[in-house]
């Protein structure tokens, strides 16, 4: 069985990846996708992927288009185009959730600046404001007021790209200085961890100074995460949770997902686990 | 013996860990440049300019 493994920026969970694979047997190939083109029009290339491709590119429209380019050629990669249309647009995430009936933030989306203030009014202030497409706590706002929400705003309709000119507003959760970052695999949960805020930080990105500790997850938690996680589709994936008044409350689930900071936490064997489930789906 | 490479924004020596492979990142300590290894063959190491953060990079 050949894997391979896609990337554009190696990190240590890639290498940890293909030591695994090597350690299951598994010949495993590292593709650095920066160096590709593809005729997408034409037939699969000869010199073309495994039998199952390991999408871990860091860049979401890269790894969007790359799996999409892949799948057209009929080659199986995980996660799948559609997992990652979901996870990778938190408008389209926040939807599915509400539907499923998942405790999910309240959330409003205006089309334009025109509408921003009085969505946040409806909504009720503090308001979270995040960008629709982006990871790590990066842009993402809180506004305890229609001043700083205008300044935020002004500052968005100074950028080129259109979809900041939208606006997605979560009502602020009041909740412990932390949350909940749950790495499911194949439909199993194979490490959950605390994200502790750092500092005078509010935000719990571990790219933002986030410590991390391993706890064991209850039955209400583990239902809520695996009914999250496979109702964007199952594979692998980062079901991120709040400990809110009204219960576990899940804020957001990752494609690509990374595990450094799970798996110095919890010493589970995350790309051990990965890799195995990948080698199953191949054969399936 | 460690293999080192020449930061080309300033000119500092970069040490490449012994497992390296093509694609990881390196950094400068100096000035904090990243760069990627684009080529290791005979104990010599190629870099280049590491891709920067874009809005659409993360999880």
């Amino acid at each position: 069985m050949k894997l391979s493994i896609t990337f554009d920026r190696l990190r240590q969970e890639e290498k940890w990846l293909v030591l695994e694979a090597k350690k299951l047997g598994c010949t495993t190939e590292l593709v650095d996708v920066k160096n590709l083109f593809f005729d997408v029009t034409g037939k699969k290339p000869k010199n073309g992927f495994g039998d199952i491709v390991l999408q871990r590119c860091i860049s979401y429209y890269r790894s969007l288009f790359l799996t999409r380019i892949l799948e057209n050629f009929g080659v199986r990669v995980i996660n799948t185009s559609k997992v990652s249309e979901v996870c990778g647009n938190k408008l389209i995430t926040s939807m599915m959730l509400a539907k499923a009936g998942i405790l999910t933030p309240k959330t409003y989306v205006s089309l334009s600046s025109e509408s921003v203030t009085e969505a946040a009014e409806a909504l009720g202030y503090p308001v979270v404001m995040k960008p629709f497409v982006g990871s790590w706590g990066r842009m993402i706002s809180l506004a305890k007021d229609p001043q700083t929400l205008g300044t935020i705003v002004e500052l968005k309709e100074s950028l080129a790209n259109p979809i900041e000119h939208m606006y997605y507003l979560q009502e602020f959760v009041e909740r412990p200085p932390r949350d909940i970052r749950a790495i499911v695999v194949g439909g199993e949960i194979v490490a959950s961890v605390y994200r502790n805020a750092g500092g005078d930080e509010w935000r719990t990105n571990v790219a933002r100074g986030a410590t991390t500790s391993a706890f064991k997850p209850d039955k209400e938690l583990t239902e809520i995460v695996l009914k999250a996680a496979e109702l964007v589709g199952g594979g692998i994936l980062g079901v991120d949770a709040m400990e809110s008044k009204e219960g576990y409350m899940i804020h957001e689930v990752n494609n690509t997902v990374e595990f450094k900071g799970a798996q110095a936490a919890s010493k589970d064997k995350i790309a051990k686990k990965i890799v195995e489930y990948v080698i199953r789906s191949a054969k399936q | 013996m460690t293999i080192t490479a020449k930061c080309e924004e300033c000119g500092a020596d970069i040490a490449i860990p012994d497992d390296a492979i093509v694609g990881e990142i390196v950094q400068c300590k100096e000035c904090s440049s990243e760069f990627e290894v684009s080529s290791i063959a005979k104990g010599k190491v190629e870099l280049k300019p590491a891709e920067v953060a874009e809005e659409d990079w993360g999880e």
